[in-house]
């Protein structure tokens, strides 16, 4: 068991963060030479003040037309967004674990805090998993690839959850949670979750396009 | 152009009260000046539906019915469209064509200005007329009409298939193809678009769509064995007679030329080449990324790009110079070899060379007036119209024809006099 | 297989039928995958490789809220059922799927961008479609009426097959007529060094010449020193921009453009056509190599704006009634004009009655991006799949609207077979309509 444990902690764990990190530079590498490749008109219309514009309308929660239309989405999309990036960060099991290996803490979030954001987070995660069987035009377009991704996601919080408070098989939870960790971290530069890497930028360009050119708002 | 050296070159200015013209007539509309100065001539409105021609203060005997498209010919004969009871004709020094057709438009002239050509729609047919003299066959169609530069042979697109509106079948099995001196050639395309006349007349060549993706170069009917992506106008070089035409392949411009690939350099865009008259050098429009417009030499880019346009090229007969004009940011310059003017203008028109090729002067709009530019320095006179410069043979004198206060000048200026 | 829309049946299509007929499955495969490889990049790949359908663009397209919120018709749904299918079967799909490619990106989209409008990401789906329509102009498999107009475009560098001497000889129709009311007025053809070069789309020459006729009233009581050309050039519709044909597009921008230099104008003011505007001002130039056009683009809202704000035209009695104003996509989302059209429009006319939604948020008309061009047989499903508009519009009514303005040739189309068809009645006009109606005119 020990063994398994440092397997995670250890080489997994490297290789998990060297995976992403580096998964991660090579995805936009590899977006911005296939701009440059075959689309290098894009840079030209590229503009810092309309992509911020564009970002910020829709990174802040309802202040898009569209978070409008969509309150529970919206408070469902954030909070999920927000405690699934937050805890991992400032959560002070994680904390505590580099602090053991590298020397270096920093801010951690009070334990029932933690708690309560992963919760958030796998009730977020629920929602979504009813939102995509019960709404027609999600559903439409929901595969496997969805489910996969939706539980890739989900998988870390649930079994941190389950370790945290202990209820049963404790340590089997303390495994899977590291070892779904360490697939999630991978999967992020190497699926669809990609998007928390590359939205900006789409989400940039279209900002630019429509502040530029268009002169029109794009949220 | 028709010979300079005939026109009279001594220094001075004579004056023609054009301003006072307007009183005389219902309206005036855009006056033109003759290549050698001498005559200035507009459309006037006699009266409801009277027109005449005012020529140097003088209208003619005869009005008409509608006159239009006034433009003289190279040799200073001054040509209109004119319209009498419904029918149309050309008229060439106020004397209309003996023929009368159901529409002419787009006068064409032979470089010297002696053949004078027009499209012409004559029951609902098409065709050619060259100094009167209407093709012996016309179609139901025709568009990109094409004048030799000898004026010995006319070409266009003609549709040889008939085919409804809506008949996208025959369509795209080719219902078109070119008529030269009103002869059409044997095979069909989907398109043709601008055609060249080889500079001995003999040859024809087009740009073609062979089915609505193919594209290729056609010489006297015989399409290039490649086909493109995209092509644009062919020309020929009047020295050998090849043909060079920018063609487009994996989304890149290249010269191409009887065939193969000429330059070898990818251009993002790549259009207007013209052989210098030698036929030694080729210069063509480019763009050298998106955005970024020069001239190409030889498939040499000059250093400098531009970002709004580049038109008007005129190279000199041996090709060792050439101007074109500009547009940055809303205004436009006069780039020569590479170098910008430090002049810029609201607008400005195609730079002329002297014969040697050491001057360059333009007609330009500065601030509203107009006014002239040699070698980047300014005509001082805010003039209400000026056409096209011409230098003498020796390149000593240029001719200035303008309209200041009212009053149409023809000014003969020596160079070294010209800022003053 | 993408899934079809619920109900939808078969509409007999020569385009689609003849072109897939001569298709088969190696020769789809090739052209879909040579499209991909070269014509395609970064957009589109980081398109669908970031889309986390999650359906939120759903509710940007009136032909999913008209069609009783059917996924099929959502933006994302539409590429279900085109592009995903042909990049997981590496291109290897059936003829019947691209005739159902074809009818979902060229009658069930109008390229109207407002899906990216509600995308959190800005998932560009009208750029999706457009790679949709330009694989099935590669296969020849385009409807047969907006191909029969891309035919004119190629043939005559406009759409409705006018012949060179019908358009001079049309103009010097519209300038006698309107020398009836105005003696001295002219449009003048040709003339190299006026400002500005007016250009049209080819249906006005040919249905509506009162149009051309209005704006030349209008060019001469502002004083504007304008002309038009009489060569090709003169039309700046682009039906090649929407069948995917690009080189047919750049060849018509290449000749609209250099008329306009050859006449040396300083800018281009267009007629009231939104597609057109988005040809000329964003896309053909592009294709073409230049960022920006190479003459400032005017379209006819923000002329208006400047002859009404600059005093050159003046109102002699606003028009009695109460207008509504549909933002045309092109303008408004491709530039933002909504603003400029508000102040024409409430300049003119008695009673201003705003629609909602609005501005660059407002509903397509369902007949842009080609779709009216796709023709008759597509026309009930052009109707029925835009309700929505229906309502938008019958809440304006609902409010005092009387006249509903469409300053786009292919909106006021559209609206016209909407007010029509849902019998909502609203009078529909083009701006210059009422200018010229309200303005003051020489006595």
């Amino acid at each position: 068991m020990h063994t398994a444990y440092d397997m995670l902690t250890g080489p997994c764990a490297w290789t998990a963060f060297i995976l992403f990190f580096g998964g991660c530079l090579y995805r936009l590498i590899k977006m911005l030479w296939l701009v440059w490749k075959k689309e290098r008109f894009i840079f030209s219309y590229m503009s810092l003040r309309y992509s911020l514009r564009s970002l910020v309308h829709w990174m802040v929660p309802f202040m898009a037309v569209n978070w409008r239309r969509q309150p529970v989405l919206t408070i469902a999309t954030f909070a999920f967004h927000l405690c699934l990036i937050l805890t991992p960060l400032f959560v002070s099991a994680h904390i505590i674990l580099w602090e053991e290996a590298w020397q270096f803490s920093w801010w951690m979030l009070p334990d029932g805090l933690a708690d309560a954001m992963t919760m958030v987070v796998i009730v977020c995660a629920g929602y979504f998993f009813i939102r995509r069987l019960v709404s027609p035009e999600v559903r439409y377009v929901t595969g496997p690839s969805d489910w996969i991704i939706l539980s890739i996601v989900a998988a870390p919080f649930i079994s941190g959850f389950l370790a945290y408070h202990q209820w049963f098989a404790y340590r089997f939870f303390t495994m899977f949670h590291i070892f779904s960790g360490e697939v999630m971290l991978v999967a992020i530069p190497f699926t669809r979750l990609s998007h928390m890497i590359i939205s900006p930028f789409t989400r940039a360009y279209m900002g630019s396009e429509f502040g530029k050119i268009r002169h029109a708002r794009d949220w | 152009m028709g010979h300079p050296d005939t026109w009279d070159w001594e220094n001075g200015d004579r004056q023609i009260a054009f301003g006072e013209w307007k009183k005389k007539f219902r309206w005036v509309e855009e006056p033109y000046a003759s290549p050698d100065g001498e005559k200035i001539a507009a459309i006037v409105n006699v009266d409801e539906g009277e027109f005449n021609v005012c020529v140097n203060g003088e209208t003619d005997e005869t009005s008409h019915d509608k006159i239009w498209y006034l433009r003289f010919s190279p040799d200073n004969r001054l040509t209109t469209l004119v319209s009498d009871m419904g029918e149309w004709t050309v008229a060439v020094d106020n004397v209309s064509w003996g023929h009368q057709f159901g529409y002419v438009w787009n006068t064409m002239f032979s470089d010297d200005g002696s053949h004078i050509a027009v499209a012409v729609q004559q029951d609902m047919t098409y065709g050619i007329a060259v100094d009167g003299i209407l093709w012996a066959n016309t179609y139901p169609n025709m568009t990109y009409f094409t004048f030799g530069r000898d004026g010995g042979h006319s070409a266009a697109v003609v549709q040889v298939e008939d085919f409804d509106s809506g008949d996208i079948e025959t369509f795209k099995k080719g219902a078109f193809t070119a008529a030269f001196d009103g002869q059409a050639w044997d095979k069909r395309f989907v398109n043709l678009w601008h055609l060249s006349i080889s500079d001995d007349g003999k040859d024809l060549a087009a740009e073609a769509r062979l089915s609505l993706y193919d594209y290729a170069i056609i010489v006297n009917g015989i399409p290039w064995e490649k086909t493109y992506d995209c092509v644009w106008q062919p020309v020929f070089n009047p020295a050998t007679n090849t043909v060079a035409a920018p063609v487009r392949t994996g989304g890149r411009w290249f010269m191409a030329q009887d065939g193969g690939i000429l330059w070898d350099r990818p251009y993002t865009q790549l259009w207007h080449q013209q052989f210098s008259a030698d036929g030694n050098t080729l210069a063509a429009i480019a763009a050298t990324g998106f955005g970024k417009w020069t001239v190409v030499v030889d498939n040499r880019p000059w250093p400098v790009t531009f970002e709004d346009l580049i038109t008007d090229m005129v190279l000199t007969p041996g090709g060792d110079r050439i101007a074109v004009l500009v547009k940055e940011k809303g205004k436009w310059r006069i780039v020569v070899d590479g170098t910008r003017w430090s002049n810029a203008f609201d607008m400005a028109w195609k730079p002329v060379f002297s014969p040697d090729g050491q001057h360059v002067a333009a007609n330009v709009e500065k601030n509203g007036s107009y006014t002239y530019v040699l070698d980047d320095r300014l005509w001082p006179c805010e003039c209400e119209a000026a056409w096209p410069p011409v230098f003498s043979s020796m390149g000593d004198k240029i001719l200035l024809k303008y309209i200041h206060d009212g009053i149409y000048h023809r000014r003969v200026v020596p160079l070294a006099d010209f800022s003053s | 297989m993408g899934e079809a829309a619920k109900g939808e049946t078969k509409i007999t299509d020569q385009g689609l039928d003849g072109g897939v007929g001569r298709l088969d499955e190696s020769r789809i495969r090739e052209v879909i995958n040579t499209v991909l490889k070269n014509e395609t990049g970064a957009r589109l790949k980081t398109y669908v490789e970031t889309c986390i359908h999650c359906g939120l663009c759903s509710e940007a397209c009136h032909y999913y809220l008209s069609n009783d919120k059917d996924p099929a018709f959502s933006p994302v749904g539409k590429v279900k059922r085109t592009l995903w299918e042909m990049l997981k079967r590496k291109g290897k799909v059936t003829p019947a799927f691209i005739r159902e490619a074809a009818v979902v990106a060229h009658t069930e989209c109008n390229l109207c961008k407002r899906c990216a409008q509600y995308c959190p990401f800005g998932i560009d789906i009208a750029y999706l479609m457009s790679v949709v329509r330009r694989i099935v102009h590669r296969l020849g498999c385009t409807p047969l009426y907006i191909q029969d107009t891309a035919n004119s475009h190629s043939v005559h560098m406009n759409q409705m097959w006018v012949k060179g001497d019908e358009w001079p000889d049309t103009l010097q129709w519209q300038e006698e007529e309107a020398q009836a009311e105005i003696p001295a007025l002219r449009i003048p053809l040709e003339k190299e060094g006026a400002d500005i070069m007016y250009s049209v789309i080819a249906p006005e020459p040919k249905f509506q010449a009162q149009l051309i006729y209005q704006a030349a009233v209008i060019m001469d009581v502002a004083g504007v020193n304008w002309t038009m050309p009489a060569s090709m050039g003169w039309d700046n519709s682009d039906m090649a921009m929407f069948t995917g044909d690009n080189e047919l597009m750049g060849r018509l921008k290449r000749t609209h453009f250099e008329t306009a230099a050859r006449l040396k104008v300083k800018k281009i003011i267009m007629g009231e056509c939104g597609h057109a505007f988005r040809s000329v001002y964003d896309t053909g130039n592009r294709w073409l190599g230049w960022r920006v056009p190479p003459f400032q683009i005017v379209h006819a809202i923000e002329f208006y704006y400047d002859l009404i704000k600059s005093g050159r035209i003046k109102i002699k009695t606003k028009y009695p009634h109460a207008v509504t104003l549909h933002d045309p996509c092109n303008v408004s989302r491709g530039a933002g004009l909504h603003d400029k059209a508000r102040f024409v429009a409430k300049a003119v006319a008695a009673e201003f009655v705003e629609m909602e939604p609005n501005r660059e948020h407002n509903y397509c008309c369902a007949a842009g991006g080609g779709a009216i061009n796709c023709g008759p047989p597509y026309k009930m499903k052009r109707l029925q799949g835009n309700k929505v508009k229906a309502e938008q519009l019958f809440a304006a009514k609902t409010r005092g609207a009387g006249v509903l303005i469409a300053p786009c040739h292919n909106c006021h189309s559209g609206l016209h077979d909407i007010l029509h068809h849902y019998g909502i009645g609203l009078d529909i006009k083009f701006l210059g309509d009422i200018i010229y109606e309200v303005m003051e005119k020489p006595a």
